[in-house]
């Protein structure tokens, strides 16, 4: 039933994402590939995976393939001013999922226990129509299955009695080295991640659509410190700048460096 | 968008089939005028075969054609469940509307019903195909007043040129007055389009990489630095289809020419004595410019649609 579920618990899984904290290794996009190509999506196919068909002026389409997760990097701000922004993308599992609703089928559904939004892929006829619905590019069709796939946030992993309890969380939180990434229930106000999104003002993707994502992205911190307060140079100009106008050094090993290098 | 022939194919032919069936159907009902019973059925044949080449188009984009039948399944909710129920429900009536030309009946009363659910269900499905699109907020150019509109004017109007063209070859006769429909039609589908052209122009998304990053602020830009991979991923295939404003200038013009002006002025020398060439040969050139120029129109109804999603791989605006 691609209608939404009625009777939604309260309960609605989803990850917690700290942009302060990545640092835009793409381990997360990895070990999702990595368990999900042996587990309920399995598997994510992959074309031209060595890159084969480069023409003679070195045109090549590239390997490219199904991925649940993909880091993006933004610069925010222009100038000195500038800053780095590692940006990892996944679903969302949204409140008001346009992507279930469209589906003609019934094969895309949200979960009534959990909020999980997931496919079957026996039912999925693979019309991509949901993958225009959903505004955060979450969704990616495989060619060779016909059918559409995305995250599953790791449903055959978190419920998982054959796992350790500490091990029960989606792969990208589990591999995360930086730990920039939180697993937990979003829709109970006590729990760990409402906590984190609370504190550090966690915020919703393209609010303004109105898809209510459960996912929380958490703003990079301001810096504590101006590097001016503390004596350093403005930029990287004004360090080289300041290079020039230095004396020779008096120790003569260093002169005698300087001579050799500067023959 | 990326345009996929299939899917411009699909719109445009039954767009033009249930248009046809439609207005002929209505024609029927209202009584316009006396319906050779042969040009009855061979049009609402033709049209319906038309529609069935649309809508077996529609299934060849699909990654499980043979799973097409689940699509009937979801009506409460999807727009695509919606158009395929009243896609299959409109043969029950217009195939008993295409019969009832050879088999007299005298329940006309009995016609009459079947001449209303013919219209019904016939736009109906066409309505639906335009919600589809319409319903997308995801896509600002979809999701607006017009495109509903505009498909169901375009079928009415291809529909009525291909009833025309029938009508000089089946019954070697003329009724003008489908002919001046087809000018109000034409003029008001050129007339929405350049409204519609108007409107996507001046008008901006909500939606901009600040918002889709969270990380903008008003003296904070933000933009792309790097992709997350080095080739095209599945939405930048399907949805990065990205086309010159030179371009879509010229291919608007075109649209223009060939789906409203030129088509306008054919059917109109038709309704002239002192034309040179048959109304038939006039006819069929008409088809074959107001259908280029549905085609073209369909085409960049997708190549001039950009999705949010692309402000995650780069779009500066959508």
């Amino acid at each position: 039933m691609t209608s939404l579920p009625t009777n939604q618990t309260n309960k609605k899984l989803g990850l917690v994402i700290d942009l302060d904290i990545c640092v835009g290794c793409h381990a997360c996009a990895v070990n999702c590939k990595e368990w999900n190509a042996g587990g309920h999506s399995a598997p994510m196919t992959d074309w031209n995976t060595y890159s084969g068909t480069e023409t003679k002026n070195g045109e090549d389409s590239g390997a490219w393939g199904v991925w649940f997760n993909r880091v993006h990097t933004f610069e925010v701000g222009k100038g000195q001013e500038s800053k780095t922004v590692y940006f990892p993308r996944s679903c969302l599992h949204c409140d008001e999922p346009a992507c279930v609703t469209v589906c003609p089928t019934g094969a895309s559904y949200k979960r009534e226990e959990d909020g999980i939004v997931l496919v079957n892929p026996d039912t999925c006829i693979g019309c991509k129509l949901c993958s225009w619905a959903c505004p955060y590019g979450a969704r990616e069709y495989d060619e060779t299955d016909g059918v559409m796939k995305k995250c599953t946030l790791c449903i055959d992993k978190i419920y998982n009695e054959n796992l350790d309890e500490i091990d029960r969380i989606p792969a990208c939180v589990a591999t995360c080295p930086a730990g920039a990434r939180s697993f937990g229930d979003l829709g109970d106000p006590n729990s760990d991640v409402s906590r984190l999104v609370e504190d550090r003002g966690g915020y919703d993707l393209m609010p303004e659509l109105d898809y209510r994502p459960v996912n929380k992205y958490l703003p990079p911190r301001e810096p504590q410190i101006n590097v001016l307060d503390d004596g350093q140079p403005l930029s990287l100009v004004s360090m080289a700048d300041n290079a020039n106008q230095t004396e020779p050094s008096n120790n003569s090993i260093l002169k005698w460096v300087d001579t050799i290098l500067s023959r | 968008m990326h345009p996929a022939l299939s899917v411009i194919i699909f719109t445009s032919l039954s767009g033009a089939g249930y248009g046809s069936l439609a207005i002929l159907a209505a024609v029927k009902y209202f009584d316009f005028f006396t319906l050779n019973p042969l040009y009855g059925f061979f049009s609402s044949a033709i049209s319906l075969l038309i529609v069935t080449v649309g809508l077996i188009s529609s299934t060849t984009h699909l990654g499980h054609p043979r799973r097409a039948w689940r699509a009937l399944s979801q009506w409460r909710s999807s727009w695509l469940s919606r158009e395929g129920v009243f896609a299959v429900l409109s043969y029950l009536p217009a195939g008993v509307f295409c019969v009832s030309f050879l088999i007299p009946t005298p329940f006309n009363s009995i016609i009459d019903i079947i001449c209303l659910l013919t219209i019904a269900f016939s736009l109906a499905t066409v309505f639906c195909t335009a919600k589809i699109y319409a319903s997308l907020k995801t896509i600002r150019q979809w999701n607006h007043l017009l495109v509903v509109p505009v498909y169901l004017i375009i079928g009415l109007f291809d529909g009525a040129i291909f009833l025309v063209v029938l009508l000089t070859i089946i019954d070697g006769l003329q009724f003008f007055q489908l002919n001046y429909f087809i000018i109000f039609l034409g003029a008001v589908a050129g007339l929405a389009k350049i409204l519609y052209w108007w409107s996507i122009d001046s008008t901006q998304s909500q939606s901009s990489t600040s918002t889709a990053t969270g990380l903008g602020s008003s003296n904070k830009s933000v933009s792309m630095l790097d992709a997350p991979t080095t080739s095209e991923t599945f939405i930048m295939r399907e949805m990065g289809f990205a086309i010159a404003r030179k371009h879509s200038r010229r291919l608007r013009l075109i649209t223009i020419l060939t789906l409203s002006i030129i088509p306008i002025i054919i059917i109109f020398l038709m309704t002239q004595p002192i034309a040179l060439v048959s109304p038939l040969v006039l006819g069929i050139i008409a088809i074959v410019f107001s259908y280029f120029g549905t085609i073209i129109e369909r085409w960049l109804f997708f190549a001039e649609a950009k999705h949010v999603a692309m402000l995650y791989y780069g779009a500066s605006k959508v």
